[in-house]
């Protein structure tokens, strides 16, 4: 495992969580309300999703909307930046390849 | 009524929006982001229905009653999910709203009197081998995922770069339940604190003392150094001897004569302090002359290469060493995010900020600019420039005081860009094989080569001979590491600011609300 979720009831901020659910190349994917679509992925232990044209791996990079770096196609819109995109209940993610 | 359009919601252009509604003007402030605050104040969720904020949040209560004074107030249009995608001259400002990168959003066009651009920074991120691997995190990226959702990037984490905002990072990530391993700071305690103590010097009365120490926070070589899980070099010690050396820096001098320089020095040495006196309870040691030179592993960060630099960031051969890590997140400056002012029409000066005035305006009339943009400073001196931009936009004249606050923070920036500055052996680190352009997956080699090549004289020759910064970022990341290898300059033009579908283009914009 790598990157996770502060767990809700160890979370100083005192937060309520309702479930949602994605799904990634369908897989579900579960997250919570608020999260993007980037935060939902790593938290469940996906570190990339895309690959670039030669095929390496890619995810969040800049995870501020700048490097373009994490891009998906959600509910069959292509490029779209994960890390910007709330998630919604019953997102339907593809992950992308550049050619 | 004057109508004021501040694009950037963050410390800056807050500040402007409060300022320009106490004016008098009609104001429509956008946001990328669905809430306020920007990267500095970024908010959780409202999803999240957290009931202590604050416990995440520098400065929560001065940051709430600005929110809410501003977003609540009558003369106050708050768009956030909106994009500026181009602005012509006019301004005209050209405007999408909805979800990000959606299909669906809607088309608008403002023409307002005065234009506040608030756009802010990104991380500036130098490559180095592995860096595009997945798990190599820009600290901005680490700090938004902690700050703003909760989630840790990993869990045993090096943080490593250049700047103060590494330390504010380390806790955001250290609070969220990662263990960060190191910060390592590429420049020398001596850089870093000739840097910071140039302009107190210059006022020709220094003197040494030791401030952090009296107030128990830690010297270098005292306790906390002594606790350091790798006995020496813990931030609270390294950090305690620089804001030691900050601390009698400001009382050692005039202070009276010095006003707001005093007022913003004791602010950020305030705010470091906290950062390192968590650090302390985190056991982070704090490393300076030192880098994260590679990343590795098999299409995941697995572990990093981390050596001793010398003063120009080259590395002192046979000082590499490997750590296991499962996340890096680095940051060696920022960048600007300087597309919109581009577009519409102000001059850059030749550190490669906007060019503004006293008022903040930029060389176009009535177009202003604040914060980041026009030098990095953080975010209180983005603020006293926000409040002036948008006082200015209405016509009025900025008070004493307030430029006070502005020029100190130019001080503060001027401090900061010499005590952290980028060395010029960081290229060292590259291999023929590193990637320049993560867009395109240019290499380090096909750039040097491209650019030994006498018939590409212009920097497009060379973009399309190599393909770098001609990808989905537009040059955003690669653009000034493009630059600074091949002796070129940075574009920052791009007439299309954010990608626009085109059926969303082929559609009218809607008429001007009200």
């Amino acid at each position: 495992m790598s990157a996770r979720r502060v767990p809700a009831e160890d979370d100083r901020v005192g937060r309520t969580d309702r479930p949602l659910w994605i799904t990634v190349d369908g897989e579900r994917v579960e997250g919570i309300a608020g999260q993007s679509l980037a935060g939902v992925m790593l938290a469940a232990g996906r570190l990339s999703w895309r690959r670039t044209a030669s095929g390496a791996p890619r995810g969040v990079f800049c995870g501020i909307g700048a490097c373009f770096d994490c891009l998906v196609t959600v509910d069959g819109e292509r490029d779209v930046r994960a890390c910007q995109r709330p998630a919604l209940d019953g997102a339907v993610v593809r992950t992308q390849e550049r050619t | 009524m004057n109508s004021v359009v501040i694009v950037g919601a963050g410390p800056a252009g807050l500040a402007a929006a409060d300022a320009a509604l106490r004016a008098g003007a009609e104001v429509t402030l956008l946001d990328a982001a669905a809430q306020p605050g920007g990267q500095f104040h970024r908010m959780l969720p409202i999803a999240y229905a957290a009931t202590h904020p604050e416990r995440v949040q520098h400065g929560w209560s001065a940051f709430e009653g600005l929110r809410r004074r501003v977003l609540e107030h009558p003369r106050c249009a708050w768009w956030s999910e909106s994009t500026v995608w181009a602005i012509e001259d006019g301004p005209r400002v050209h405007v999408l709203r909805g979800l990000v990168d959606g299909t669906g959003r809607a088309r608008h066009v403002l023409e307002p009197d005065a234009l506040v651009l608030a756009t802010g920074a990104h991380d500036r991120v130098l490559p180095f081998p592995g860096w595009q691997l997945p798990g190599v995190f820009s600290a901005g990226a680490a700090q938004a995922l902690a700050k703003g959702e909760r989630v840790a990037v990993g869990e045993r984490v090096v943080v490593a770069g250049s700047g103060p905002f590494l330390l504010p990072v380390t806790a955001a990530l250290s609070e969220a339940g990662s263990r960060v391993l190191a910060v390592l700071e590429a420049n020398s305690a001596r850089t870093v604190l000739r840097g910071w103590g140039s302009w107190p010097r210059e006022s020709g009365s220094h003197r040494r003392g030791s401030w952090a120490g009296e107030s128990g926070s830690g010297g270098r070589g005292s306790r906390a150094g002594e606790s350091g899980s790798r006995g020496r070099g813990s931030l609270a010690g390294e950090l305690g001897g620089k804001a030691g050396e900050w601390g009698s820096l400001w009382r050692g001098s005039r202070a009276g004569e010095l006003g707001g320089n005093a007022w913003e020095l004791v602010g950020k040495v305030g705010e470091l302090l906290g950062y390192a006196v968590g650090q302390a309870r985190h056991r982070v040691p704090y490393r300076m002359g030192r880098a994260v030179i590679a990343a590795r592993g098999d299409g995941r960060v697995e572990e990093v290469v981390v050596a001793r630099l010398r003063a120009d960031w080259s590395v002192l051969p046979g000082s590499e060493r490997t750590v296991a890590v499962d996340a890096v997140c680095v940051s060696h400056g920022f960048s600007p995010q300087l597309e919109l002012a581009v577009a519409a029409g102000c001059a850059l000066s030749d550190t490669g900020f906007v060019d503004v005035g006293e008022t903040q305006m930029t060389t176009v009339t009535g177009v202003y600019a604040a914060g980041e943009i026009t030098g990095i400073a953080g975010a209180r001196a983005a603020a006293a420039e926000g409040a002036v931009a948008g006082w200015c936009a209405v016509g009025r004249e900025p008070s004493a005081a307030e430029l006070r606050r502005v020029a100190a923070g130019r001080a503060f920036a001027g401090r900061l860009a010499r005590a952290h500055p980028i060395g010029a052996g960081w290229s060292g680190w590259l291999r023929p094989d590193t990637v320049i352009c993560r867009c395109e997956e240019t290499s380090y080699a096909a750039l040097r080569e491209a650019a030994a090549d006498p018939s590409m004289m212009d920097s497009r020759a060379l973009r399309l001979a190599t393909r770098a910064g001609l990808g989905p970022c537009q040059a955003r990341i690669c653009g000034p590491t493009v630059a600074e290898l091949t002796g070129s300059r940075a574009a920052h033009r791009r007439p299309i600011a954010q990608p626009i579908r085109l059926g969303e283009l082929a559609e009218p914009p809607l008429q001007k609300e009200d």
